[in-house]
């Protein structure tokens, strides 16, 4: 059986596919290009509350487990992995080492397009203009 | 093996009992990464007792007041929208279902210092749709600034007008100057309150006002007949603010 109208028909899903694909084929592209932020991490401190993995994955549910543990069960103090102590504080204890948002916190979160509303309470380290 | 109604019977028996107790020893053997602080200090209920023949003038109150505003990042704003944790009224306001018309003269010129009651029965909690208001086991009704969705029901249902709504940015009203960088501010459309300064107490200190106010307030364990407030209570006649609405303030007044 003869295909009427083949050569169009073809060239047509061609194209299609071509342009469906596209997206796909640039944003390899443009993600090769992609470099992690470089972060202003402490001077002083070499470890973290937990491991450097950890807290790249989690550092939003362990925040969201220390708001709830220090105002709700008025538990204050947390032991890590390592049995290490550490006072619950966003304010007090994260940033006293992470003294700089700007260079760290936000340098992810801008990348990722997330824009936690942390610091319309909390007080970053830099103090408030 | 034979495969028997029987042996079926038994293995299933045993796997059911695994299933039942397997999750509990699962559980229990990770241990809670968190504990109290080791230094705070502990109640079963915590209650104040103020000295109003000590403290009653409006400069007094003011001073304690800004202590506490300052701590707190309290904002600063004039007129109906103000934010306050700790202010002062009239005896007329502060006790209008135990006013008589021939009160003591004195007693009805002082000025009374007023902050959340942190009541035993807080109508506050009882109306909050998310919880974000709750009373901690040991009595303080606190806030959780994370979960107000600002909807104000508390306001409605405290009968002491203890909280304050942030109608504006909180920080628009504040010295960032002078900002306590150990406490944080609020956002707009959250209300608030007194917390009885539970981030002191988890250290072991006393609430600033307690300690600014040079012995005219004292604070303590309701609970504990030992304590200075139940000895304050048993020696002095004290005061609650609005008995009918069966609130049970934990905010004493010495008359």
């Amino acid at each position: 059986m003869k295909m009427h109208y083949g050569f169009p028909i073809i060239a047509g899903l061609l194209i299609f596919i071509a342009l469906l694909c596209a997206p796909f084929a640039m944003g390899t592209a443009v993600t090769k290009e992609y470099k992690q932020p470089e972060l202003k991490l402490p001077a002083g401190e070499k470890e973290c509350i937990e491991s450097k993995e950890f807290m790249r994955e989690k550092h939003m549910q362990l925040l969201n487990d220390w708001r709830d543990w220090a105002l709700r069960d008025g538990k204050r103090t947390y032991t890590n992995h390592k049995g290490k102590e550490f006072t619950i504080s966003l304010q007090n204890t994260c940033m006293k080492c992470h003294t700089n948002k700007a260079e760290f916190c936000d340098k992810c979160h801008d990348d990722a397009g997330v824009s936690p509303y942390c610091w319309d309470c909390h007080i970053q380290p830099e103090g408030l203009k | 093996m034979k495969n028997d109604r029987r042996t079926f019977i038994k293995l299933a028996g045993i796997a059911a009992a695994g299933i039942a107790v397997a999750p509990k020893a699962m559980a229990s053997s990770g241990q809670s990464p968190v504990k109290v602080n080791a230094n705070a200090v502990h109640a079963k209920h915590w209650a104040m007792v103020i000295d109003t023949t000590k403290l009653h003038t409006e400069e007094k109150i003011a001073k304690l007041a800004e202590v506490c505003h300052a701590i707190h990042n309290v904002p600063n704003v004039e007129g109906n929208k103000e934010v306050k944790w700790l202010w002062s009224d009239a005896y007329a306001h502060t006790f209008p279902e135990q006013e008589n018309p021939h009160l003591s003269e004195e007693v009805h010129q002082r000025t009374f210092p007023l902050l959340c009651n942190h009541c035993e029965n807080p109508p506050c909690v009882r109306v909050c749709p998310t919880k974000a208001t709750y009373q901690r086991p040991d009595g303080i009704v606190a806030m959780d600034y994370h979960r107000c969705i600002g909807c104000r029901y508390c306001m409605a249902g405290c009968p002491y007008g203890s909280r304050s709504f942030n109608w504006g940015e909180p920080r628009k009203n504040l010295d960032l100057e002078k900002l306590n960088p150990e406490f944080p501010t609020r956002m707009r459309g959250v209300v608030e309150k007194c917390n009885f300064c539970v981030e002191r107490l988890a250290i072991g200190k006393q609430p600033a006002c307690v300690e600014a106010s040079e012995g005219a307030i004292v604070f303590g364990d309701l609970r504990d007949p030992d304590s200075e407030v139940r000895q304050v209570l048993r020696e002095r006649f004290t005061i609650r603010r609005k008995p009918t609405a069966g609130t049970e303030p934990s905010v004493y007044y010495i008359i």
